[in-house]
This record gives structure tokens, C-alpha cells and sequence, in this order.
């Protein structure tokens, strides 16, 4: 029982980084012109601990980071940083890194993403800020749903309860 | 534990998000597939977007409720319960015929949540649909669920976040113009509801009432909507103004976590 206990912080923040990576990575290859019912179908794959998800390569840190597995407990200690593998999307390459601290998610940055055209750009200037606070206010919160005035499907598709889905998904 | 059975739906023009704690994986998938599957039923039943629903050909007069699915005339009734507590502020009726879309999401949510609490083993359990949800249980030993209010002013942001407060069930529905416009009607006027309010939420047991009783608010505006929703035993409310004031019944703060 102790050490389940002890270990489940750890635990812990490696399926938080994993399956946000994912998360992240799958809805940034999701534009909002795609159909809802697709984006739904990516998210519905979202896996656990981020393991056969299509973006599954960029769930799991890259090797060579100071990241969650093998390292120190995360409970009050230094903030960890994990970075996803570049991910070949449907729209183009994505790579992301999140922030661990105390065993909560601090920050989730894009370190690659498609730019190809001006749309791409005009698209990720507002979805990638939105997503990002929003993954971050729903871990912070600990909040399991979110009651908001009505989401139709393509509201939901930007809204804190799709990324609170994912994160947790 | 800890570790639920999620899954997001998409049904009704809105997203339905399940998270169920407990129970044997295989009966509680089970379970989420039927749920999932009466909730299509329901909206092939209901639905006012569809010409071919039993609704729309009760509303056009083609069939009577007798010869509509019993699910209708339950609906109907739960509805006319829910015009004569609000005092005509929530309506089931559009240009005088039945529409119960108002109260068909809710009741929907909850007898979704009701059904999966019954799988064996079955601890807890959170359905949300289009921003209104039903909590049953607990999603582990010794915390309580807990539903975020979204701020309709600041996107991605929360206005409070509401717990179950020691009891077994909680519902959370709001109504607002964040997404849809003015999309609530005055059912004394017929037209869009005149209202000094941006969001109302409504916290109570049960999700069917929630969400008509948030309705209802909603049209009646602040200063009224707060006062019947301190009338109502069993219910509080978060009012939101458009001047940026928060209102909320006495009993509400038991609720904030």
C-alpha cells in the first residue's frame, strides 16, 4: 500500500505528460474546418497512457530528456520537462513539450507546427494560446466536467471540457 | 482506482462526455455502448431538425402522443410539471406546438448517468451533454466530483467550481447566449427573452430540473430569476449579469469547492 502510494506520484506525471503530448498533438492536427465527427474520432483513440494512439510516437519523451521517467519524484521537486517526438499530422510536423511541476502540468508549449500557408498561421495564432490555457486551467482546477451554456459540436471542439476529455482520455 | 471508462459522444448537435468509475470494465462498456445508443434513439425521436421525428409529426399533427413512443408522453408531462413550477418561464410548447426540446438534453443526460450507476461495481459516475451535467457518486473514495463552471466572459476560464457537498447526486446545468445567441424565448412574448443576465446556473440533484429550472431563470432576468430560485427547496443558482455582477442564492456557497 506504501509503495503504491509512493509510486503513483510518479506514475502520475508521466501519464500526465503522455497523454497530454498526445492530446495536444491531436488537436493540433485537427483544423477547424474538419469535420466534428472526425475530431472526435481522433479523440476517442486517445489512449490512456497515450500507446496506440495515431500521435502515439509523439506521446512517449523523448529519450535523452530530463523528463518523468527514471527521474526523481516530482512532489515539490524542480519542474520537469518532457518533449514529444516530431509527429507527421495530416496538415504537417508537430512537436510539443510540456512542463511538470509537483506533479501538475505547468505548461504546454508548440515547438512545431504546420505554417505552411497564411491559414495554417491565422489558425494557429488563436488555437494553439487557447488550447494551451486550456489545459492548463482544467488540470489546475481538478475539475472532472465542466457546465457551460450550450456547446453545439464545433464549440465543444474548442472548449475546456474537450481538452479536460483529452487530457484525461 | 481512480481510473474510469471515458468516452465522448457526439449526438443532439452537441458532444456527450462519459466518465465512469467502478465496475467491471467489459459490463461498464456494455453499459456506455446501450447509453450511447439510447441517447440516438432519443434524438431520432425528439428532434425538431428532423422532419421524420415523432415530434415534429405530433407537431405537425400527424400523430397523437398515444401513437408516439411512451418516451414522449413521459417527456411531455415532465415538461408540463416543469411550465407549472416556473410559472409559464419554462415552456415545452414553440409557436403553440410541443416542443420539448428544452428539457430533452437534460433528462437525457440523467437517465444516461442513472443507467450507468446501476452497472455492478459502479462507484461514481459524471455525464455531461452540451455543458449540462449529472453526477452520481463519488470518482474515488473521499473526493467529491467536481464540475467547472465556464465564464462566459473569458473563454477556457471558470467562474467557480461546484462539488457534490457530501451528496450522492449533483447536477450542474447553465443556460446563456456565450455560444448560441439569444436562443432562450420568453414563452409569454414568443420572442428572443429580454434579460440583464449573460449565464445562469442552476445546482440541484437531479439534471432534468436543473436544466428547465436554468431556463427559466434565465428568461425571468436577475433580480426575479434569483428570487425564484431561492423559493425552489433543494436548488441554488450562479446568476451572471451583463453589467459583470455575480448573484447566487444563499445556499450556493456549500456547493463551491
Amino acid at each position: 500500500m506504501h509503495a503504491l502510494r509512493k509510486n503513483r506520484p510518479l506514475r502520475r506525471v508521466v501519464l500526465a505528460s503522455a497523454t497530454t503530448v498526445s492530446a495536444v498533438v491531436l488537436l493540433l492536427s485537427l483544423k477547424p474546418h474538419t469535420s466534428p465527427s472526425l475530431a472526435l474520432g481522433a479523440s476517442a483513440q486517445a489512449p490512456r497512457g497515450g500507446a496506440s494512439a495515431p500521435a502515439s510516437s509523439g506521446a512517449s519523451p523523448a529519450p535523452g530528456d530530463s523528463s518523468a521517467p527514471g527521474g526523481a519524484p516530482a512532489t515539490g521537486g524542480a519542474a520537469k520537462t518532457a518533449t514529444g517526438e516530431t509527429v507527421q499530422t495530416r496538415w504537417g510536423p508537430v512537436q510539443v513539450r510540456v512542463t511538470v511541476k509537483g506533479g501538475r502540468l505547468t505548461e504546454v508549449t508548440a515547438l512545431q507546427y504546420p505554417t505552411e500557408n497564411p491559414r495554417d498561421q491565422e489558425i494557429n495564432s488563436y488555437a494553439l494560446p487557447q488550447l494551451r490555457r486550456e489545459a492548463l486551467a482544467a488540470q489546475s482546477a481538478q475539475i472532472d466536467m465542466v457546465s457551460g451554456a450550450t456547446y453545439t459540436s464545433t464549440g465543444y471542439r474548442q472548449s475546456l471540457q474537450s481538452a479536460l476529455d483529452q487530457v484525461h482520455g | 482506482m481512480g481510473e474510469g471508462v471515458r468516452h465522448a459522444e457526439e449526438v443532439m448537435g452537441t458532444v456527450f462526455s462519459f466518465d465512469v468509475r467502478g465496475g467491471e470494465s467489459g459490463a461498464v462498456r456494455a453499459a456506455l455502448r446501450e447509453a450511447v445508443a439510447r441517447l440516438h434513439e432519443v434524438d431520432a425521436v425528439f428532434s425538431t431538425y428532423r422532419a421524420d421525428s415523432e415530434v415534429s409529426r405530433l407537431a405537425r399533427g400527424e400523430l397523437t402522443v398515444e401513437q408516439c413512443p411512451p418516451e414522449v408522453a413521459r417527456v411531455l408531462a415532465l415538461a408540463a410539471e416543469a411550465e407549472r413550477v416556473s410559472e409559464g418561464w419554462f415552456s415545452a410548447r414553440y409557436r403553440g406546438v410541443p416542443d420539448p426540446t428544452g428539457i430533452v438534453k437534460g433528462w437525457s443526460v440523467e437517465r444516461a448517468a442513472r443507467r450507468l450507476a446501476a452497472v455492478a461495481g459502479v462507484t461514481g459516475v459524471s455525464v455531461g451533454g452540451g455543458g449540462d451535467v449529472q453526477s452520481l457518486g463519488v470518482p474515488e473514495p473521499g473526493r467529491p466530483w467536481r464540475v467547472g463552471i465556464a465564464d462566459p466572459l473569458r473563454p477556457g476560464g471558470l467562474t467557480a467550481v461546484v462539488s457534490a457537498a457530501g451528496a450522492e447526486d449533483l447536477a450542474v446545468a447553465t443556460s446563456g447566449t456565450a455560444e448560441r445567441g439569444a436562443h432562450v424565448v420568453d414563452p409569454h412574448t414568443g420572442r428572443p427573452a429580454v434579460t440583464d443576465l449573460v449565464a445562469v446556473t442552476v445546482v440541484a440533484p437531479r439534471l432534468t430540473w436543473a436544466d428547465c429550472w436554468a431556463t427559466a431563470a434565465f428568461a425571468r432576468g436577475a433580480a426575479a430569476g434569483l428570487k425564484w430560485l431561492e423559493s425552489l427547496p433543494g436548488t441554488e443558482g450562479l446568476l451572471l449579469t451583463a453589467d459583470g455582477e455575480v448573484l447566487h442564492t444563499e445556499g450556493l456557497a456549500a456547493y463551491i469547492a
